[in-house]
């Protein structure tokens, strides 16, 4: 039997137990299912009865293969690709052959998105400036991330395989260019589950555009359902169909479900099955999901200073809010929250695209690492940033499409960074050559970094599998390899 | 069963669970201690109909599945569970076979019928029902995954609908399986191919197709045919195929080799995008053509001498093409990314992107000495909208002005002529230096798509040299998506080329003599010179006339054989671009061959994968079928039957059925009636403690599985208990009522024109299905995205469902709908409208305790709407505007509040 298939069955009979022991026993109103599902296992070598039953629900919290540093993920994706020649890897050598074309070996064979392979180089127009005691070499644009270098993980050696959005943000996301495959979201909650069973295990937000590998960045691929993200809205209710329906009082709410718990349970009495008694409890976590969710989305409880650290506004939707939002998730239980802000793909004029989308993004990312430190959260939370490639040292100019001044997808060399989670702070790993067009230090592919991850998190990623189609899947496929590097 | 049977059922199980000890935190699956794979796989020997075995019960027993299923029972040491409550079978019978609940008439008509064959008649009734075919066309359209976009980040719609109304059809016809994959694979290939099964290839293309800008077309070509490498393989022959992509795999029976091998079958084909023959459309036509015949008919009668004047006009329209010297070697460029694929005639034609104006540019090396002017062909293909020659969505294009460059010289044209423009955009435009001025080559409906021509006249001939550098441009800046598509460019050094001013057909006809054309073809030259007769100016403008009204039908993805055939290397590592040893198409050697009369084509391939002696897809249909009826398959994998599966629960009854299957002439609908007539499938569903401890998973069948139904189904159920569905069946997507909020996340934004009427309340597998952005009430079922094949859904239990099914406006205009509809038809106490609501939901009659709580829920209800409130308003009704005048807000209230329990009940997305 499948791993998930032994959890399921063992979930229907634990629900079935706890249902006839303390529901019916205990009585109707008690509603004893805030305990339904133990919060933690200790960490004993073999576990108790209890535990094994309470891991039986797919989403109750799991041990990994190793004692983690990490428990949860914040994971600020910026889609469309922001570009590390403006950001983090400075090109002094770039502005020597500014305006000259690229030289012919350096893009031999390769095809690119929208330029042509003798495009011009092109240096950045923006000043660099060594910050903090690590002395990491920071653009003008990012003010706010310059005051927490030395909290943070600078890979300047990432590369992938993909140069086409959806592909390369699948990619990031799932390890593999293909649709299909689980997002490292579902993974993480299918190894870890989740602390909380009031709010969804793995939770996307979104800034920005739409996006461009869409709904299969956080899918669950061929992973059961349960570990899926959940995507928040950006207005009205976060979780859909999450408010009752107008006219429906709390009240009314509340005895609409004693009267449905009673009718089902019933019927669980009659046919006996299991199932019965999960749908039971799916109804009850709804109701909380309900009397829960308001409170977490409700910003104005934040003091004066953490709204301002963060550039919050309370109601009005955007990226700060939503790096505050995603503090709020893992303190209360969440294990994987995902930001997508879509708005990097600057095809003209990269100088003033990456300014005007620092000044959204830059107080805000700064803030989640600086407050997560204040709170003690930083050590086991892992907080990523990054897109899904780089951008080209050569310019983008078409006059007939409006553009100039601009930067190709380049996948050959990108920078992200990390924080917290067990990565060293105040390091830069990788090195570019002169015009940042190739690695020539320690490059880290797309799966070193999900191995790291998964490392930080207590797994070994060649073990974290799932058995489909005659073969054990993992998030890393059959490559990856830890970045020792990159660890404290 | 009493609270304390179950009580002490559960002590057991849990002492159980102890002794089991479920490995509870370890996540590690794999299994690197593997034991050595057996030399044949039992998957791999083509089935044989086994024995009945003996049971200790023979009574027990309907169809000769029982047998198999009473010896593995009896066998645990368990019995068989009794029958179901005839309640509980209709309304199971039901959903199984039409995905729809029966009606409460239907429930009593049954309920009364004590003929010995009530339940056979019921089941014939069932699968004669034309919702038989939407309920199991969508089993197969999740393998077959379907979608209505193309995914990835453009995510455009497409219209392949039509496919998805084949497979409906196929199923009610009950289409005999081996019938069914060959159209689907191969429909074009066949002798004389229907329209129906040209329809039926789009089950290859629902592949995603990438149309992000800047991609490479090949590359995501390539990655189309690894997903119907991948869809086959888990739809027909059970195998992970696609492993083998990158390299061969420990345990995978597939060879990197002889993946390329199978992949090279699918890489012969272009993806058209082809219009359905609907009747009416054609009658339509039929018509118009009749009454254009006639005109020309009256015409020709009336013109004696019309022999004589054809042959002067065609003495006068002597060929004008003089030596045209192709542009072969080149390169191109455009804007935004645009990347071409040169066709072997060395036409060029545009992939991926066409999402806004275009700017082409050709950097070609003169294959003459001097050059005096510059000839375009604009195109047909079979990949463009109608045939093109433009990206337009009917085939045209806008061309603003073309431009020559030498040594980054701009040479000026003094003459530029067309076969064909309009008056308001003529040829001129082109070249008067003015790019919001346009040629456009719109000749109507009926007409337009057609290859046409274009030559411009140097005003200096220009002496460039053998190999001399052009520079080509074409620009495009009157309108998004209006661009070229299939081209090629020519040149000369004969002095005054003009454009042939004949359609390039009729100038072949011409070169025909005239007593060998046939009547078709000198009807076709008559048109060309009908059109320059200026006496005939009342005729042709009739006959134009005649051609504004010829119509367009719907159009679906299909496939076509290419004409050159490619060529398939081993990708190394998988990769694309680094092509291998060069392959033939073939199949895998751990699989009996292909016949050797069979081609190695598509045709070839789909004969070979219903051929009597693959081991394979019988046995993979049949198990898909089983799964969909007792919730797991007899392989559990039904994508996989590999070396490393796990073995069949019932070996010899999935092996019988594959044999019965095809013995049948695979008859699905004869499967249908082996497994619903079994003694098997009648039993109650209810567990009881001894079956629950020693079997928990219902592997050996001792009861039947309740299962919660499918996720559009839950949403049928909703609509169709509330009286709110409409059963038209077929036809384009709809769309339903989607939450604010959803659209945002597609890339570039999404449009979502809400379906008006009857739409709006369709079954749930006509809802439009957009790959980046799934439809949220039915996600949250786990309705599979369509990114790839799936076989198997997965049956979650989430409070986002619960979530969904209490507070969606869409579920809860259900629960209104059904509250008038009991206040109505329920009859005039609480307890009869009770009851009836009930049954609508469940089938069956409330329990006395049922009908107590919910006579408690209603009375505990009806204070809060006293008045009139505002609560009562909305509780009440969907649209407050809409409520009917003579309706009391405060007495239907209260029963919206009741029928939203109803709906929510375990039991009513339960087929029992």
């Amino acid at each position: 039997m499948n791993y998930q298939d032994e959890i399921d069955v063992e979930h229907r009979k634990l629900l079935a137990r706890r249902h006839f022991f303390r529901d019916c026993g205990v009585g109707l109103g008690s509603m004893a299912l805030a305990s339904l599902l133990d919060r933690s296992v200790a960490a004993q070598e073999q576990p108790t009865p209890g535990q094994k039953i309470a891991a039986s629900n797919p989403l109750a919290p799991k041990r990994p293969h190793f004692p983690a540093k990490a428990k949860r993920v914040i994971h600020l994706f910026m889609a469309g690709a922001p570009s590390q020649l403006e950001l983090f890897d400075y090109k002094p050598e770039l502005v020597k052959y500014n305006g000259k074309p690229v030289p012919a070996e350096l893009v031999k064979g390769i095809n690119y998105a929208f330029i042509k392979p003798d495009a011009a180089l092109y240096a950045t127009e923006l000043r660099f400036n060594r910050h903090g005691q690590s002395g990491a070499e920071i653009s003008e644009a990012l003010p706010y991330l310059s005051k927490v270098v030395d909290d943070i993980t600078i890979v300047k050696s990432m590369t992938t395989d993909a140069i086409n959005h959806a592909p390369g943000q699948i990619f990031m996301n799932t390890g593999s260019v293909q649709f299909g495959r689980p997002s490292m979201g579902s993974w993480v909650t299918y190894g870890l589950g989740c602390e909380t069973q009031d709010l969804p295990a793995f939770v996307v937000l979104s800034s920005g555009g739409g996006i461009s590998g869409g709904a299969s960045n956080w899918g669950a691929g061929f992973l059961p359902t349960y570990y899926q993200g959940v995507t928040f809205r950006r207005t009205g209710d976060p979780i859909l169909s999450l408010t009752s329906p107008r006219g429906v009082s709390r009240q009314m709410q509340r005895q609409s479900l004693d009267t449905l718990k009673m009718l089902n349970e019933h019927h669980l009495e009659v046919t006996g099955d299991p199932e019965i008694a999960t749908r039971i409890s799916s109804f009850e976590m709804a109701y909380r999901m309900q009397e829960s969710a308001p409170e977490l989305m409700d910003l104005s409880k934040e003091d004066k200073a953490t709204l301002e650290m963060y550039g919050a506004t309370p109601g009005k939707p955007s990226f700060a809010n939503n790096c505050l939002l995603a503090r709020r998730l893992i303190e209360r239980g969440v294990r994987f929250v995902q930001l997508f802000h879509e708005a990097w793909d600057h095809h003209s004029e990269v100088t003033r695209g990456v300014k005007n989308q620092c000044k959204i993004t830059d107080q805000a990312s700064a803030a989640l690492v600086r407050d997560l430190k204040q709170r003690g959260l930083l050590d086991d939370t892992i907080v990523i940033w990054g897109g899904e490639f780089g951008r080209t040292p050569m310019v983008e100019s078409d006059p007939e499409a409006n553009r100039a001044l601009g930067r190709d997808h380049h996948n050959k060399a990108f920078t992200m960074w990390l924080a917290g989670g067990g990565f060293k702070p105040g390091i830069t790993l990788g090195k570019t050559d002169d015009l940042g067009f190739n690695i020539v230090e320690d490059p880290v592919q797309v799966h070193d970094l999900h191995a790291t991850i998964l490392n930080q998190l207590g797994f070994d990623h060649t073990k974290l599998t799932y058995r489909f189609s005659g073969r054990d899947y993992r998030l890393t496929d059959v490559h990856g390899v830890v970045v020792d590097k990159l660890l404290a | 069963m009493s609270n304390m049977s179950m009580l002490r059922n559960i002590k057991l199980l849990v002492s159980l669970l102890v002794v089991v000890g479920v490995g509870a935190y370890s996540v590690d699956v794999s299994r690197a201690d593997h034991p050595a794979d057996p030399p044949t796989h039992w998957a791999f020997v083509p089935p044989v109909r086994a024995a009945q075995p003996v049971v200790k019960n023979e009574a027990w027993g309907r169809t000769p599945i029982d047998r198999f299923i009473l010896a593995a029972i009896e066998k645990q040491g368990l019995t068989p569970s009794e029958e179901a409550t005839r309640t509980t079978l209709i309304r199971r019978l039901s959903l199984d076979l039409t995905g729809l609940p029966p009606t409460i008439a239907e429930i009593d008509q049954f309920l009364n019928d004590r003929s010995p064959d009530a339940y056979q008649k019921l089941t014939e009734r069932l699968l004669a029902s034309p919702h038989y075919g939407e309920r199991w066309g969508r089993w197969w359209l999740d393998a077959a995954r379907y979608a209505d976009t193309n995914g990835f980040e453009k995510d455009l719609p497409r219209s392949i609908w039509p496919y998805r109304d084949w497979v409906i059809k196929a199923f009610n016809r009950d289409l005999p399986f081996n019938q069914m994959t060959i159209d689907q694979l191969a429909g074009d290939l066949v002798a004389t191919p229907t329209p129906d099964q040209l329809v039926a290839t789009g089950f290859l293309r629902n592949s995603m197709r990438n149309e992000e800008g800047g991609v490479d077309p090949e590359q995501f070509r390539v990655e189309g045919l690894i997903d119907r490498v991948d869809a086959i393989g888990k739809s027909w022959l059970g195998l992970s195929v696609n492993c083998a992509q990158c390299h061969n795999h420990k345990y995978d029976p597939i060879l990197q080799e002889e993946y390329y091998k199978f992949y090279a079958f699918l890489n012969q084909d272009d993806e058209p995008e082809v219009e359905i023959p609907e009747e009416k459309i054609l009658r339509q036509r039929g018509e118009i053509s009749g009454h254009i015949a006639k005109v020309e008919d009256e015409l020709i009668a009336a013109t004696p001498n019309l022999d004589q004047r054809l042959s002067d006009w065609e003495s006068q329209m002597r060929p004008l093409e003089g030596n045209w010297s192709i542009l072969k070697e080149g390169s191109i460029f455009a804007s935004f990314g645009t990347k071409f694929d040169r066709l072997p005639d060395f036409s060029w034609i545009p992939k991926g992107d066409n999402s806004t104006k275009n700017v082409y540019v050709i950097q070609a090396k003169s294959p003459l000495q001097k050059i005096t002017a510059l000839r375009l062909e604009l195109l047909t293909d079979a990949t463009l909208p109608f045939n093109g020659p433009g990206r337009s969505p009917t085939g045209g294009l806008f061309l603003s002005e073309v431009m020559l460059e030498v040594g980054g010289q701009r040479l000026p044209f003094a003459e530029a002529t067309a076969d064909f423009s309009r008056v308001l955009y003529p040829i001129k435009n082109t070249i008067d230096g003015d790019t919001s001025t346009p040629w456009d080559i719109e000749a109507g409906p009926g007409l337009r798509n057609q290859d046409r021509k274009a030559v411009f006249v140097l005003r200096q001939p220009i002496e460039v040299g053998v190999g001399g550098s052009l520079t080509i441009s074409l620009v495009q800046k009157q309108q998004d998506r209006i661009n070229i598509g299939r081209f090629r460019l020519a040149v000369t050094d004969q002095p005054g080329p003009q454009a042939d001013p004949l359609p390039s057909p009729v100038r072949r006809i011409l070169s025909i003599p005239a007593s060998a054309r046939t009547t078709a073809q000198k009807r076709e030259v008559f048109n060309a010179y009908r059109v320059t007769v200026a006496e005939w100016a009342v005729q042709n403008e009739r006959i134009a006339e005649l051609w504004r009204d010829w119509p367009y039908g719907s159009t679906t993805l299909a496939l076509k054989r290419r004409e050159e055939p490619r060529e398939t290397r081993i990708f190394k590592r998988g990769d694309w671009k680094r092509p291998g040893e060069q392959v033939v198409a073939g199949t895998p050697a751990v699989l009996p061959g292909m016949a050797a009369g069979l081609p190695r084509n598509r045709l070839g391939l789909a004969q070979w994968i219903v051929d009597r002696g693959n081991p394979l897809t019988a046995r993979v249909i049949v198990n898909r079928v089983w799964q969909q009826y007792f919730g797991v398959g007899l392989v559990t994998t039904p994508e996989d039957f590999g070396t490393r599966c796990e073995p069949p629960s019932h070996p010899e009854l999935l092996d019988w059925l594959a044999v019965e299957f095809m013995e049948s002439g695979w008859s699905i609908k004869h499967l249908h009636r082996l497994i619903v007539n079994s003694a098997t499938y009648r039993q109650t569903s209810r567990t009881t403690p001894l079956l629950l401890e020693k079997d928990p998973t219902n592997r050996w069948l001792a009861r039947m599985p309740r299962l919660r139904v499918e996720s559009e189904i839950i949403r049928d159920i909703f609509l169709a208990t509330s009286g709110l569905l409409s059963r038209k069946i077929g036809g384009p997507s709809v769309f339903p009522p989607i939450p604010d909020g959803v659209l945002v996340l597609s890339y570039g934004g999404a449009t979502w024109n809400q379906s008006t009427g009857e739409d709006r309340y369709r079954r749930g597998m006509y809802t439009f299905w957009k790959r980046s952005v799934p439809y949220p009430g039915l996600l949250v079922f786990d309705m599979p995205n369509g990114d790839q094949s799936c076989p198997r859904r997965t049956r979650s239990n989430t409070p986002l469902q619960a979530l969904t099914t209490l507070n969606d406006p869409v579920f809860m205009e259900a629960a209104q709908a059904l509250a008038l509809r009991i206040w109505k038809e329920g009859g005039a106490t609480d307890r009869s409208k009770i009851i009836y609501g009930f049954r609508l939901c469940t089938g069956r009659q409330p329990s006395a305790f049922e009908l107590q709580q919910l006579t408690r829920f209603l009375e505990q209800q009806r204070p809060g709407f006293v008045g009139r409130t505002a609560s009562a308003v909305y509780v009440a009704a969907a649209d407050p505007s809409q409520i009917p005048e003579d309706l009391n807000l405060e007495q239907v209230a209260p029963w919206t509040m009741v029928a939203r329990i109803l709906l929510n009940l375990d039991e009513s997305i339960t087929r029992e």
